[in-house]
């Protein structure tokens, strides 16, 4: 199952290493991993998605990111009212014949055009992982030359559902 | 990516710059270091000119794994951290052991490396190595010191998070031009450190229901490990089991937490623990583990492990609360601080004479045992021994292998913080050295370092530390011409083949003590070995004395990997 954990943590050297190290060691697989300024100078924030069997890994991940001493705060959102998203370039190959075709397909998932060359349309999609995925299919028949994902990138929205309806792992 | 430094030391224009290596010397004299082992070497020549100037003894191990080890050895005896200066390069890596074997084995220690100066940092300059990106993760937090004015915090906040929460090293890596950089600095600093407070006070309603379980149970028994060590609540754990009469198991590295002649002490418990202490917590209907973490060679395989127990786990790192094993009542605390919410709650008392006296018919039933015909000198004779020739009262000090398994399980620990064993990373070589920073911590106590033919050849060159020092360190040599351990293995997993597990080429180690100036005896049975201890035991010098013990002696009992802790082989009824 797939899990969005987002983390707060000092901007010092060397604590992104701190973090992959941690996955590596233990064997998890990092889906993807987004890391930038937050609101508070001096903290990033990162947005972890990880694909793990089940809950005890997922609480074990936790427990662990929240021991590094320049971990701030650890959150395991996956279940929570949030907004995550992620962009997506792709370059697709856009000969006379199909150039107005992808146009179409373009407008209902509010992608854009970035780039226009002689053989090829540079792309720009922003939304969930799903919709990027769905509109790489649909893309993916007309040729794709190269594409690049952010990954995701996620926060909790300004309300939440009731508390007992969140999940809950500190034992504390 | 640097943060905004929380130094708050007031500058003083008009006072005296200082050097990167005074304010480091300086550092290290606030945090009251009573000694550091350390080697020199281009990168750090600007700190240990300024050793030279300081009063705070230095030991000059003969490599820096010996080095390391040491301050291990010291950090497990004082429980303070143990402090290593080594230089960049080959020195920052001939310590990546010992690093992993303090991480593992929860042991404080905070290690200064030297570093090329910043302006090279990344061009494979002279001796650089990315001790940083090496270290990582067998380290509880390292730096780099980028700024001087960083150093008193950066040497503080490392101190402090080396010995709080769950002990563990911590590295500061100090480019040569920060060393002899010089600042404006006075005054002290603060730790800024706003992603790390250790939680010490248990959960009340954790300590209820847990002393509810208590009440209830009629098997239970207490898992004591190095937890109750590191927060010195060896009497707590006394008092407690007395108020409630509860036996007691330890782990490995707990021994000693316990009194080994106390009546409600089971043993040792797992790989090569004794029948009754893996029989309890294989019966066990409550298990209580205070301060362990359920290692695989404590559990065996984990399915079985014990099956019949509702478990609830004190631990001050909650990452290991359910890490390996379900956990029903979790406690996240120091040990201390649990044990004593534990005794005040005084609850009622759970009925286990009957328990009791099961646990007392294995332990007279199935003690730990071994054929001696006299023909040859047995190992668990001489640790027999060494027990009754130093009343259990001596700092015993291991390497790795099969001698570090019979001193375990003979030689029994009147008190707490004497031992001093690798277990986690299991790593030869430790036990040398670190019975050099175990005796430098215990200057009164005699020093036993059981070792093994292998494991001794791995960091024999301390022996030069041992004599200039003039430790009371006696070395013992349970000598089998065989990396013994793997050859108990290879005799019982596969089929007798003993690849490269003999070593019948070795020196003559009486006379390679001889060499260093140390009294070196040979021994071949029970008679001289009587002779010889007394004599060696009689005095305070060191002594190395080679025991040729019967090369076929495996250990028992063995859970064999795979098997369950009731699944011992080896176990023999008296
Ligand atoms: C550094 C290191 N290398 C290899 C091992 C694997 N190992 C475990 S025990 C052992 C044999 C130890 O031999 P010795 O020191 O003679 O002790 P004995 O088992 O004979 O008592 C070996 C090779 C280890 N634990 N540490």
């Amino acid at each position: 199952m797939k899990r969005i954990i987002t983390l707060t943590v000092n901007n010092r050297p060397g604590v992104l290493n701190r973090i992959t190290n941690l996955f590596s060691k233990r064997n998890y697989n990092i889906e993807s991993i987004t890391v930038g300024h937050s609101e508070q100078e001096g903290v990033s924030r990162i947005t972890c998605v990880v694909n793990v069997e089940n809950d005890k890994i997922i609480e074990q991940i936790t427990k662990q990111l929240n021991k590094q001493i320049d971990v701030l705060k650890v959150t395991d959102i996956t279940d929570q009212a949030m907004v995550s998203r992620e962009l997506a370039l792709i370059k697709v190959l856009a000969t006379p014949a199909t150039r107005s075709e992808i146009y179409s397909l373009i407008e209902p998932f509010r992608a854009s055009i970035i780039d226009v060359g002689r053989e090829t349309l540079v792309i720009q999609i922003t939304g969930e992982s799903d919709k990027i995925e769905a509109f790489i299919e649909l893309i993916r028949p007309y040729g794709i030359k190269e594409l690049a994902r952010t990954g995701t990138t996620a926060f909790l929205r300004g309300n939440q559902r009731l508390a007992s309806q969140t999940k809950n792992i500190s034992i504390l | 990516m640097l943060q905004e430094t929380a130094f708050t030391g007031n500058m003083k224009a008009d006072s005296k710059p200082l050097s990167g290596s005074e304010l480091l010397l300086r550092a290290l004299q606030e945090e009251q270091v009573e000694v550091i082992f350390g080697y020199p070497g281009g990168a750090v020549l600007p700190i240990y000119d300024e050793i030279y100037h300081s009063n705070i003894p230095h030991v000059l191990p003969r490599h820096e794994q010996g080095g390391i080890h040491a301050a291990e050895g010291y950090a497990r005896v004082t429980g303070k951290p143990g402090v290593v200066i080594v230089t960049s390069g080959p020195g920052a890596t001939n310590i990546v052991t010992g690093l992993a074997d303090a991480m593992m084995d929860s042991l404080p220690l905070v290690v200064f490396t030297g570093q090329v100066a910043t302006n090279v940092i990344g061009t494979d300059a002279f001796q650089e190595a990315d001790i940083l990106g090496i270290t990582t993760p067998i380290t509880k937090y390292n730096y780099q010191v980028r700024n001087i004015e960083d150093i008193p915090r950066i040497v503080k906040e490392a101190f402090y998070i080396a010995k709080s929460g769950r002990p563990g090293p911590v590295l500061i890596d100090l480019p040569k031009n920060i060393a002899t950089g010089t600042a404006h600095v006075s005054g002290t600093a603060d730790i800024h450190l706003p992603g790390y407070q250790p939680t010490t006070k248990p959960n009340y309603l954790q300590i209820r229901k847990l002393t509810e379980a208590v009440s209830r149970a009629k098997k239970p028994v207490i898992l004591a490990g190095a937890g109750i060590l590191h927060a010195k609540a060896t009497e707590e754990l006394k008092q407690y089991a007395e108020q409630q009469r509860i036996p007691v198991v330890h782990t490995l590295l707990g021994l000693g937490g316990f009194p080994a002649y106390h009546e409600l002490f089971v043993g040792m418990a797992g790989m090569h623990g004794c029948y009754a202490a893996n029989m309890a917590l294989y019966e066990a209907d409550l298990l209580i583990n205070i301060g362990a973490r359920f290692d695989d060679r404590l559990t065996g395989n984990l399915d079985r492990f014990a099956p019949k127990a509702v478990v609830a786990h004190v631990d001050i790192d909650p990452a290991e609360i359910g890490k390996n094993v379900p956990t029903k009542i979790p406690v996240v605390a120091d040990a201390k601080e649990a044990l004593k919410e534990l005794i005040a709650q005084n609850g009622e008392k759970p009925q286990t004479d009957a328990w009791l006296e099961t646990i007392q018919t294995w332990k007279t039933e199935y003690p730990l045992s071994y054929d001696n015909d006299g023909s040859m000198l047995k190992p668990q004779k001489v640790i027999e021994m060494l027990y009754e020739k130093t009343n259990g009262e001596a700092t015993v000090v291991t390497d790795v292998g099969q001698h570090q398994m019979w001193a375990a399980q003979f030689y029994k620990f009147k008190n707490a913080h004497k031992w001093v064993t690798s277990g986690g990373l299991g790593t030869m070589g430790f036990g040398l050295p670190a019975s050099v920073g175990a005796s430098i911590a215990d200057r009164d106590s005699t020093v036993l370092c059981i070792t093994g033919d292998g494991s001794f050849q791995m960091c024999s060159q301390e022996l030069a530390v041992i004599k200039e020092l003039n430790l009371p360190i006696k070395i013992i040599i349970l000598n089998n011409t065989a990396l013994g351990m793997v050859r108990q293995w290879q005799e019982l997993f596969y089929e007798e083949r003993y690849s490269h597990s003999k070593i019948p080429v070795q020196p003559s180690f009486e006379k390679l003590a001889g060499a260093y100036g140390i009294k070196g005896y040979t021994v071949n049975s029970e008679e001289e070995a009587e002779r010889v201890l007394n004599e060696a035991l009689s005095h305070r010098d060191p002594v190395l004395i080679d025991f040729r013990i019967d090369p076929g002696e495996n250990v028992y009992p063995m859970v064999a990997p795979g098997k369950g802790l009731n699944e011992m082989a080896g176990v023999k009824k008296r």
